[in-house]
């Protein structure tokens, strides 16, 4: 069964890597909503610093959002999917198995780039390592929680936007956790507040590491059944 | 419903699985229903607008509270009315619950309108902005978010049994985020004044204030549960004409 | 019945408050009812069409629900 899953994972992210390269599309989508920001609100560097780690999250999460359709779309169009629900591995790994392969291939460059993006809002260098830190704890959960979202609109054409506006509700507690453990959102203020949102955030992860793929294995049950 | 006593309690239960069944039923309650809720929302008004006082701190203003409250708590009765009836639509299979559910969600996020709009309304006189982004609030927010979503996905998965279940599993999912959700928008912000009613040591509010409250939120909750059990008799109806409609073409 | 509509110089929130639960419970209701007499209609109509023809021929109108 771990041999399956590993297969499972590695042809996933193979195609990923391969077809229309999914993640370097999501890391571009992340560097131009960073960079019309300031374009935006103006080049104030004080208040870019200030923004930075929200910022940066909340863009993370919209690109992130970008690639979810593709977790279940492409192998449910193909009838790939019907094959794996019967086969022999358990659709909730299945469903882990995409969602860890949608993280290695999207959620890791996002945070690859974010420290890189963050120097364009003027993040302060010193706030990299606890911000690669939060986001190396928070985007497993953005790819679990998506991958539910991604689940219950598979029958849908086009349900991209569907599954995003399905999914942010579930992405709060992770915005919320992971820019106070990246030293955002007035932490700073609060001794201890850093750490007890990075505790949290990892609490969050954990929940969606079991919720998703049961979801997500229930959810498709109910589309293709 | 004769014999009904002689059922086991499983056996009574399928019997409301029953359609036809449930529209004699609902029929037969519906009246009362109405009725009630008529009674109910109208002595609360009367209580809310004429017979209780204005508030020494805020003045006439407290009388928002009289709708705010009561749409609050019935946002969140319907999200729980929602998530019970998924999850015996889920685990039981009982076919009328997905109709329950799907029947609840558009009361349910009138209320969370209503409460949004009315807490905003409350607000501006008292805090002297439209909009403040407490916990609250926000959770509300985002509650409302939630039954948009649930909303948007039975709108679009075409075939009803399985936009039904899809529904089911999402509104699970939900149910069991909102507290996650909740606690991390209070870590986020703690403004809002606490809960005024329903503290341990016994509700904070004057007698006189309390009356109309209760009286309105039970009128609020009649008034979902009559629309509900109109909802789902249109529901069952379009089901069935949905299915005669797909049988005609067949022949 | 001055100082009740002008509820001590709140009226701007609180009859807008009422107003708007008024219009958002009456229109729910409207709505509601509304559909469930349609499906009736609906159900009426298509039961009273087997009725008729209970080996009628396939109609090329196709379902539209």
């Amino acid at each position: 069964m771990m041999r399956a899953f590993r297969t499972l994972v590695l042809r996933d992210t193979r195609l990923a890597i391969r077809v229309g390269g999914g993640a370097g599309m999501a890391v571009f989508f992340f560097l131009t909503v960073i960079a019309i920001v300031p374009l935006g609100i103006g080049p104030n560097l004080k208040l870019l610093a200030a923004i930075a780690p929200g910022m940066l999250w909340v863009a993370l999460l919209l690109s992130a959002l970008l690639t979810l359709d593709r977790l279940f779309q492409a192998d449910y169009e193909d009838g790939s999917l019907d094959l794996l629900m019967t086969g022999a591995l358990p659709l909730e790994l299945v469903a882990a198995a995409k969602a860890l392969s949608h993280w290695l291939t999207t959620g890791l460059p996002l945070v690859v780039a974010a420290p890189l993006l963050g120097l364009l809002l003027n993040l302060d260098t010193s706030a990299f390592g606890p911000l690669i830190l939060a986001m190396l704890v928070g985007t497993p959960a953005l790819s679990f929680l998506g991958s539910i979202g991604a689940a219950l609109t598979v029958s849908v054409r086009r349900g991209g936007l569907l599954a995003s506006l399905l999914v942010i509700p579930f992405y709060i507690p992770v915005l919320i956790f992971g820019v106070g453990a990246a030293g955002g959102g007035g932490v700073a203020v609060v001794p201890g507040a850093g750490s007890q949102s990075l505790l949290l955030l990892g609490a969050v992860a954990l929940v969606s590491v079991v919720l998703g793929p049961v979801a997500s294995a229930a959810a498709l049950r109910a589309n293709l059944r | 419903m004769a014999g009904m006593s002689e059922l086991t309690a499983s056996q009574r239960f399928q019997a409301f699985a029953n359609p036809a069944r449930f529209m004699a039923l609902s029929e037969r309650l519906l009246p009362f229903c109405a009725g009630l809720t008529a009674v109910l929302i109208a002595v609360g008004l009367y209580l809310a607008l004429l017979d209780s006082p204005p508030d020494y701190q805020q003045g006439e203003t407290v009388r928002i509270m009289y709708i705010h409250v009561p749409s609050a708590w019935l946002s969140m009765f319907g999200y729980m009315v929602m998530a019970a009836a998924s999850a015996t639509a889920l685990i039981f299979r009982h076919p009328l619950a997905d109709i329950a559910a799907k029947s609840a969600a558009p009361i349910g996020a009138a209320f969370t309108f209503l409460a949004l709009v009315t807490g905003s309304l409350w607000g501006r006189p008292m805090w002297g902005t439209w909009w403040v982004w407490d916990a609250r609030l926000t959770s509300m927010l985002i509650l409302f978010f939630l039954y948009l979503g649930y909303m948007a996905l039975w709108a679009t998965i075409e075939e009803p049994v399985r936009a039904g279940r899809a529904a089911a599993v999402l509104a699970l999912v939900g149910s069991i985020n909102v507290p996650i959700i909740h606690y991390s928008v209070v870590w986020w912000n703690t403004l809002h004044q606490p809960a005024s009613v329903f503290r341990i040591g016994g509700p904070a509010i004057a007698t006189s204030m309390l009356m109309p409250l209760l009286v309105m939120a039970l009128g609020f909750t009649l008034f979902f549960v009559t629309l509900l059990l109109v909802r789902m008799r249109a529901e069952i109806l379009r089901r069935r004409v949905r299915v005669l409609r797909l049988a005609r073409t067949e022949r | 019945m001055q100082g009740f509509l002008e509820m001590g110089g709140y009226a701007a929130f609180i009859w807008p408050a009422y107003g708007l639960a008024f219009v958002v419970m009456i229109g729910l209701v409207v709505q509601s009812v509304g559909d469930f007499r349609a499906q009736r209609r609906l159900a009426g109509e298509l039961d009273a069409g087997r009725a008729a023809r209970p080996r009628a021929p396939a109609r090329s109108t196709g379902p539209d629900a």
